[in-house]
Parts: structure tokens; sequence; C-alpha cells
């Protein structure tokens, strides 16, 4: 059976799925829904067998029409690009199920959703698989462009606006990207990942590619103070939406910058990671506080994913290999919880007409298995146990007091204790009663179990963690052989 | 079945109560038969647990969690006794809830959330390495705070947020001690007499922060002194919530936790070594000593044994503090034996606040007539609280004095016979104004039983917890008896 | 200075002004002008580092530049039926926080 599994070019299977099914849903919109679900299923599918491609085979490398680069262009699998695949996976499939019953209920337009969400997926895919800095740069613009569109597909005037923000930024981040391949290919030669982290030496022309692609990464993940863009995109968006783009859209660009940062510059990268590991520490507080403040629900989920991207910024700062171990945990479980709290509070907002937290009138009996998804979501931002959140603050916890930075440990839990403050401010609103109620509309159950699936996802990660971390460790990309004995 | 058998004690209440969890409030049948199945089966299990552990066999499951480091659960000595003290209270407290709450709303989601509460007990006992009992503490946090809320009134609201700021920050400072102890010692398993003394001894500055951060997180739940704000507050919560939360869950795990770190992280006589064990001496004795006082203060019936709880916890932090095995015996057994007393106490409470609406002592005048058989509760549990012979208080206290002076710290007897004074002179009068005054013409919320003095429910649960209380006492020198069973405990511990 | 240092210059030249216009106008439509001005630079400074006289250019970068010329208009086109939409909604073509009179 693995024989016979290994001879198809999953790889490539895993980005013309979704592209297939876009195109088809664009074609006959009134089968969205139809189309949609199958290519969400058909493309899962796909990753689960490249991953066990990749147990098997171990790091894959494939060139795409028999053309090896420079010219042609080259896909490659290791241990992290599967992860994130699967992330996308999972948090995509859930989402699929969401949308299905949000755009039914609703009068919002379906038939934009599913050409879009299946060409974002495309995109993900491939910028999960790419070789090349170059190509990274195109499946970077099609995510973005991709995500500005469904940004827009909410239609109000606080989408219009965040989408054309977001278009903004996303577009002058690509723009200091590119300038930053063009740089790199004229020094040398090449814009294969693999081969520039062999060739790149200390230089002029090294320090200004890696000042512009690091900035441009820096901005589309939304670290402070760059963030300004993310809390009006990711809260007015339609729901579904919302959670793709703080559960998956953000870590694609950190994804790139951790690629950039271990396989192009591993040998220029000078006291950035200090500067990283404080910008993350205020991300985390300055986040978590903005998140405090807020009176609607949706937003104080976008602060939340603020203050939680700044944790993924911490590991720069620390001495320890394990630290990354935790920042990718920390990604995982981060995708699995956002996305299942988003769609939870589209759920609330969906039932009572309103995301007021002040208002939320006993949901907690009203709607129950949002609220348990909510709660579940939030035990694993928090980083309580059980939960994969939990797993990445230890490891956290662990290489910042292995080392003795105490400062960064401290950071990690005073983060974990405001996530809590406003974790249960919302979950404490929804146990007690209102001054006045609303009428209540209902919520479909798949829309409902859909949240619930995912926040319970992110809950057992906390207990399987052995099998991501092998799955990680798997051509060894955050170079943890290399460092520790 | 060694593996299997933690386990399915911790399943006899997890599956039940995600099954409440779906069940319509109407269903209230159902309900009844499955709360009352799964009590009944995890006494049973149990029992059938410490029957195999009396013959040698061990019970033990383990779960990796990261490279070198695993969820591991087993039933050793002092597991089991918290063990059989949460199901038989257990078993109690459900059927007093299913009393209290009758025509309450949102039965289904209490009774859910209590059964997660009695899980998260459980595993607490059940741990048998640091990070385990952390998960476990966490989920009882976790699993308490919609009991506390669930009135949901803004009341409960904020004192529900109290709590959690309480036990969220006492959470935060474990997980930093375990993650910092895991790092210095590379293990995080129970070990009788402790696995840190062999580390160097330039660690052990790091292990006196470790110590302080531990004893914090623990301390808060158990409600030592200045970290038991969150308790009296607490009292907002339906009375089985109160009686469950101050004899078995809460209160006990934190308590508990403070007994392993002491007995089974650090080993006594390493602690000791560090000059850790004093300064825990004095907080305890501060507390036991201010519990008290306040106590007195206090007119709301709940607020006082909450205070007094305050107090009482802290005599089993005592008994580990000193280095001496008598007196490490007689914090153990407290640990049951006030579970018992104070678990009949607030049921009384409870019985008079449904029965006849009396909230406030100043409206108990006479009330022992109207009920009588509550009231002979109450006053067993109170005379055991003072430390009276031959019920349960005395045992424990008894044994806290003698080991104090066996190792020559005698001021632990002042703290004794202080405490014992003023829990005497809060509970006295109680029983007085109860038995000797004369009753008021009408009583504030009468609710009628035809002629018992009150539901069936809410009347066998104090009686059978009192008579477990003279029991305890009187039948002390028997094999089984929680007295016997510490003694066990603690001879592992002081062995060479 | 070689002509082709003096076209990548200008590149970044071009790239730079575009910065500043795009932080600096308020105008939604002058800020896709200002992004595609900062492209062209980025496109002119690629092509004039693919020169590599007396042999033929290096091909690569002038794919690159294909490439990224269609991601910017494609790119251009959505971001003008954006500013469209958000016109049609508001009545004005600038991102609310940036809207001088009320």
């Amino acid at each position: 059976m693995s024989s016979g599994l290994n001879t198809i070019a999953w790889i490539v299977w895993i980005i013309l799925i979704p592209l297939i099914g876009a195109m088809l849903c664009f074609m006959w919109p009134r089968r969205g829904n139809l189309l949609g679900m199958i290519s969400a299923i058909a493309t899962v599918v796909v990753v689960v067998a490249l991953y066990l491609q990749l147990l098997d085979q171990g790091v894959i490398r494939y060139a795409v029409g028999g053309w090896r680069a420079p010219l042609g262009i080259d896909l490659y699998a290791d241990g992290l690009s599967v992860l994130m695949l699967l992330m996308s996976a999972l948090v995509g499939l859930g989402v699929s199920f969401y949308a299905r019953d949000y755009f039914k209920q609703d009068d919002e337009n379906p038939a934009g959703f599913w050409p879009l969400w299946l060409l974002m997926w495309t995109g993900l895919n491939a910028l999960f698989l790419a070789a090349d800095i170059f190509n990274l740069y195109v499946t970077l613009e099609l995510l973005g462009l991709s995500a500005v569109a469904l940004i827009a597909l909410a239609g109000s005037k606080d989408a219009l606006a965040g989408a054309m923000r977001y278009l903004l930024v996303s577009l002058l981040g690509s723009l200091c990207y590119l300038l930053g391949v063009a740089l790199l290919y004229h020094a040398h030669g090449t814009v294969d990942i693999q081969l520039l982290g062999s060739v790149v030496t200390v230089h002029p022309v090294s320090y200004a590619a890696l000042g512009l692609m690091i900035a441009a990464m820096v901005l589309k993940s939304a670290l402070f103070p760059l963030h300004f863009w993310l809390p009006l995109a990711h809260a007015s968006a339609p729901t579904p939406v919302s959670a793709l783009l703080s559960a998956v859209v953000v870590k694609a660009s950190f994804y790139l910058l951790l690629r950039l940062w271990f396989d192009v510059f591993p040998a220029v990268t000078l006291g950035l990671g200090l500067l990283f590991g404080v910008l993350g520490a205020a991300a985390i507080l300055w986040g978590s506080v903005q998140a405090l403040r807020q009176t609607r629900l949706k937003l104080l989920v976008a602060y939340s994913t603020v203050a939680q991207l700044g944790y993924l910024f911490i590991p720069f700062a620390l001495l320890s290999p394990i630290a990354w171990q935790g920042g990718v945990y920390f990604m995982l479980s981060h995708a699995l919880a956002k996305a299942a709290m988003f769609m939870a509070a589209g759920n609330i907002l969906k039932f009572g007409g309103h995301d007021r937290i002040a208002d939320l009138d006993r949901v907690a009996q009203r709607l129950p298995i949002t609220m348990t998804a909510f709660c579940l979501a939030g035990v694993s931002l928090m980083g309580l146990p059980p939960s994969g959140g939990f797993i990445a603050k230890w490891l956290l916890l662990e290489a910042a007091l292995t080392f003795e930075q105490w400062l960064w440990a401290a950071v990690i839990i005073v983060g974990g204790l405001l996530a809590a403050g406003y974790v249960f401010k919302v979950v404490g609103y929804a146990f007690t009663q209102a001054d006045h109620s609303h009428d209540a509309r209902p919520v479909a159950l798949t829309m409902e179990w859909a949240a619930l699936g995912l926040a319970v996802g992110a809950i057992t990660l906390g207990l399987i963690a052995p099998y991501p971390m092998a799955l990680l460790a798997i051509g060894d990309p955050l170079a943890i052989r290399e460092v520790s004995p | 079945m060694n593996a299997w058998l933690p386990l399915l004690v911790l399943f006899s209440s997890l599956l039940p109560g995600l099954i409440i969890f779906f069940l319509k409030e109407e269903q209230s049948r159902i309900r009844i038969v499955l709360n009352m199945a799964g009590a009944l089966i995890k006494l049973i299990l149990v029992g059938s647990m410490v029957w195999g552990v009396y013959h040698g066999q061990s019970y033990e499951a383990r779960l990796p969690l990261l490279p070198g480091l695993e969820l591991a659960l087993e039933a050793d000595a002092l597991a089991l006794l918290f063990i059989v003290l949460s199901s038989l209270l257990w078993l109690v407290t459900t059927v007093y809830a299913i009393g209290y709450l009758e025509d309450s709303p949102n039965r289904s989601r209490f009774f859910g959330f209590f059964s997660l509460c009695v899980t998260a007990t459980v595993g607490v006992a059940l741990s048998d390495n640091l990070i385990t009992f952390l998960l476990f503490y966490e989920l009882l946090t976790l699993s308490t705070y919609p009991l506390i809320v669930h009135r949901g009134t803004e009341v409960a609201r904020k004192a529900a947020r109290l709590y959690l700021v309480y036990t969220l920050v006492g959470g935060a400072l474990l997980l930093l001690a375990t993650v910092w102890l895991y790092t210095l010692a590379g293990t995080l398993s129970f070990t009788p007499q402790g696995f840190l003394s062999s580390l160097d001894e330039q660690h052990y500055g790091a292990l006196t922060i470790v110590f302080v951060l531990l004893i914090i997180g623990f301390g808060v739940k158990a409600a030592i002194a200045p970290l038991h704000g969150w308790l009296p507050k607490a009292m907002v919560a339906p009375a089985p919530v109160s009686a469950l939360l101050h004899a078995v869950a809460v209160v006990k795990a934190g308590a508990f936790g403070i007994v392993r770190v002491v007995h089974d992280v650090f080993g006594v006589t390493f602690a000791s070594s560090l000059g850790l064990l004093t300064p825990l001496a004095v907080v305890a004795s501060v507390t036991i000593l201010y519990g008290s006082v306040r106590a007195l203060y206090q007119d709301d019936l709940k607020r006082r044994l909450a205070y007094s709880t305050v107090s009482q916890v802290s005599y089993i932090i005592l008994g580990t503090t000193i280095v001496g095995p008598i007196a490490a015996i007689g914090g153990i057994v407290h640990l049951v034996h006030q579970g018992l007393m104070k678990i009949t106490l607030f049921f009384c409470a409870g019985n008079l606040a449904e029965t006849l609406g009396i909230h406030k002592i100043s409206e108990m005048d006479g009330v022992g007539r109207r009920m009588p058989w509550t009231m002979a509760a109450f006053t067993l549990g109170a005379f055991g609280m003072i430390g009276v012979p031959p019920l349960a208080g005395f045992i424990s206290k008894w044994y806290l004095g003698i080991g104090a002076l066996e190792v020559g710290q005698g001021w632990v007897i002042g703290v004794l016979i202080g405490s014992s004074l003023l829990n005497a002179a809060y509970f006295l009068p109680i029983l007085h104004a109860a038995w000797f005054k004369a009753p008021p013409s009408s009583w504030p919320q009468e609710r009628s039983f035809g002629r018992k003095e009150t539901a069936w429910a809410l009347l066998l649960p104090p009686v059978i917890t009192a008579l477990l209380v003279l029991a305890a006492g009187l039948l002390a020198n028997a094999t089984f008896s929680p007295l016997q069973w510490a003694t066990f405990i603690i001879s592992l511990e002081f062995s060479p | 200075m070689s002509l082709s240092m003096l076209y990548a210059l200008a590149g970044v030249g071009l790239f730079v002004l575009g910065l500043h216009g795009l932080i600096v106008q308020t105008h939604l439509l002058r800020k896709i002008l200002a992004l595609n001005i900062m492209g062209s630079g980025v496109f002119m400074l690629m092509v004039a580092l693919a020169r590599r006289a007396p042999e033929n250019p290096d091909p690569v970068p002038h794919a690159m530049v294909i490439t990224g010329i269609v991601v910017a208009v494609s790119a251009t086109a959505l971001a003008l039926a954006l500013i469209l939409r958000l016109q049609a909604m508001t009545g004005r073509a600038e991102l609310p926080e940036q809207q001088t009179r009320p």
C-alpha cells in the first residue's frame, strides 16, 4: 500500500485540487456549497496522504514539470511544511463546514465565498510547499488578494475599510519582499532556499535584503507595532473569514519568516532575535490589555490574536532550541483555538443580533455547545492544561528557565493571566442575566459543532504532543539537531 | 486491570457528568439515576482499589505528554486516603444536592459541572507527579467556577471572578515553579522522602524560591492567610457547593498539594534543613488564629463556617511542618476529620436555610426544638471542631500537640489551645441559642414538610456524616480508621 | 557609473518615492498609484541588475518582472474595485481615519 501511495505526486495535487475546486465553484455558483465541500474534503485527504508519504520517505523534493531550479519551480516538503499543511487543512475543513450554513442563513453572498476561499487555500498550500523565494512571493500575493476579497464580502463600511487597509499593507509588504528577492538574486545568482542558505554571507546586500524581507514578514504577521491593520480587518470580516485570517493566514507569513531565519539567513541574524523578543513581549502585553478593554466580542477576539502572535516571537530571544518547538506548537494550537473562538463569537453574533459583551444574557444556557467551544478554546489560549496551548507554554517556559531568562518567563506567565482575564470576562457575562433580553435567532447546529470540533482539537493537541513533535523533526527545519548535543 | 482501575475511577464521574450536560431540565429521573449510579460505582471501584493495594497490588496509568514528561496516575497510600474521603463525601453530597436543588433552574448544568469537579478532585488525589497534579488542579478551578457563578446574579459573577483571580494567579505561580523544578531536577515524580535532596548546593536558593511559589500556589486554594480572600465571598454559591468546596474538593486539594510538596517532592528532612518549614509553620499558625478570630465576628452562618474552614485547614499544614511522625499523622488524619466535620456543619446550615429561611446566627434561637436531628448533627460537628473527646477533632489535635512536644516545638500547643478556645467561643453560643433559647414566633421563610423535620434527602446526609465523625473518633484504633491509615502513610515517609 | 547602475538607482529612487506617496497621500487612488510606482521601481531595478554586458541579459529576472507585472495588474484591479465600493458607500475615497472633513 505504501509503495502505491508513494508513486503519486501528492505534493502537486495539494495545490491543484483547491485550485480546480475554486474554478468549478466560480463556474457553478449555485452548486457552491456542494462543490466547495467536496474540494475541501478532497484537499484534506490529499494532505493526509502527503503526511503518510513524508513519514515513509522523509523529506520530499519535487520539480514541477520535470524542470529543475533555477528556471523550474521546485516544491519542497519537510516536517514543518506538512505540519502547516495539516493545520490549514483541519482549520479549513472546520471553516468549510461552518461556512455552508453561515452563508445559507443570511442573505450574504455565498457565490463569492467558495471560489475565493479555495483560491486562498491554494495559495496557502503552495506557500507551505514553495522551495524558492520568488515562488513564495507569488503565493503571498495570491494569499493576500484572496484574503482581501474575502473580507470585503461582508459589505459593511468597516469591512471595506478594513479590507482596503489590509490590501495596502499587504501590497507594501510584498513589494518590500520582492525588492529583497531582487537583491538576493543579484548577489548570489539563485532564488532557491536551500542554495541560498549555503551562500549567503555577511555582506551589505545580504543585510539590506534581510532587512527588507523580514520587515515585510513582520508587517504581514502583525507584530507590534505593525499590527494596526489587523483588529478591524479580522473583526469586521464575515465570521468564517475572520477564523481563517486569524488562524492561518497570519501564520503563513510567520512561516515564511521562519524559513528565512533558518534556511536563508542563518549566518546573518545579529541581535534581531532580542528585538523580536521584546516586540513580542510588547505585543502580548499591549494586545491583551486592549482585548480586556473591548466591549464587542469579535474585536476582543481580534485583539487576542495580536497578543497571541506576540508569543510566536518570543522564541527568537530564547537560547534553548526547545523554544522553537514551543513556538510551532503554539502556532498549531492557536490556529485551532482561535478559529473555534471566532466561530463561537460568530454564532453568538448571529444568535442575538449583536456582540456586545455586557449584554450576552445567559448565552451559556441558551447556546451551550457554542459556549463550550468558546471555553475550551479559551483554555488553550490561556495555556491551561490539558491543551495544546499548555504544551506550548510549558516548552517556552522550560526554554526560558533552563537558561535563567527570568524576564521572558515572567512575560509568558503574565500573558497567560491576561488572556484568562479577557476570556473569563466573556464567560462571566455569558452566565449572567442581562438587563434586557433580545429575541433569539436560531443558529444552525453544524455551525455550533464545527466550532466545538476545532476547540476539542485544540485540547486534544495537549494530549498527543509526541506525534506533531515527531513530524516536526523530519528534515530538521528548525535546526534543533545542530544545536542540541 | 491495574492500569484501568484508576482511569475507571475517573470516568465513573466524568461520563455521567458529560451525559448529564445533554439532559433536559425535566429529565430529573435519569439525572438522579446517573448521579447516584456514578457515585456508587465510584465508591465500589475505590473500595476494590483499596482492597487491592492492601494485598500488594499496584495501580497506575501513564500517558506521555512530551519527551521526558508524562501524565501519571498512581494509587499510593496518601492518594487512597484522599480518594476514599472524596468518593464517600461525593455520594453524600449528591444525595444532598438532589434534595436541595429540587425545582431549581439549570440543574443539568449544575450536576454536569459537579461531576467534573469530582473527577478533577479524584485526579488530584491519584496524581503521581507534579505536572499531573497541576493539570487536575487547574481542571478543578475551571470546573468549580461555573458552580460558583451558577445563580447568574451580579453578586455571583463578581464572587466567581474574585475566585478566578486568586486561583488563576496561584495556578500561574504553580506552573512557573513546576517548570523551574523540572529544569533543575529533571523529574517531577512524587517519591516518598522527596527527590530533591541529591541536588547541588548551588541550587538551594532556587529551591527555596520554588518552595515559596509552590506554597503560594497551593495556599490560595488551601485558604492560607492572606490568600484566603476568595473563600468567604464564594459562599454565594448554593449550599451543596459550599459543602463540597469546603470539605472535599478545593480546599482539601490545596492542602493535599502542600502535603505532597513537603513529603513527596522535598522530603520533610530536606525541607527542614533548608529552613523552609518553620516559616510555613508560623504562617499556618497565624492562619489558624486569624481565621478563628474573624469567625467570631460573623453573623452570617455560612460565613462563620467559611472562616472556620480557613482556620481548620491550616491544622493540616501545621502538621506537615513539624518534623516528627506523630504530628505529621495528626495533620494528615485531620484531612479526613475536618472534611467530615465541616461537611456536616455545611449540610446543617443548608438545611436551616432551605427549610426555615435562616441565614444568620441571630435567627437561630430555639431552632433545636424545630429541627432536632439537624441540630444534633450540627452539635456533633461543632464539638468535633472544638476538639471535644472522643470525637474526631480531638484525635487530630491530640496527635498534633503530642507530636509537637516530641520534637520540642511546644509553642504549637499554645496555638492549639488558643484556637480551641476560639472555636468554643464561636460555636458554643450557636449551640446555646439553638437549644436553650426560645424560638421566635415565626421563621423567616418556612417550608413545610409535613410531620418530618425536613426532606429526607436533606436530613440523612448530615446525620450520616455526623455519625462518621463520632465513629472516626471512637473507633480510631480500628484497623481501617483514618488514624491507622495516616499512621501507615507517615511510616513510609519517616522510615530510614 | 555604468548605465545599468543608473537605472538600478533610479529604480530604488522610484521605490522610495512611491513609499513616501503611499504613506503621505490620503486619497486612495493616489495610494494605489504610489504602490504601482513602487512596483515599477522594483521592476526597473530587477531589469537593470539583469544586465550582463556583453552577453545577453539574464532571463530569470525578466521572467520575475513579467510575473510581477501580472500580479500588480490584478492587485490594482482589486484595489480599484474596492475603492469604487467604498466610494459608493461612504461618498469618499479615503480610509475612515484619514478623513479630515466630517
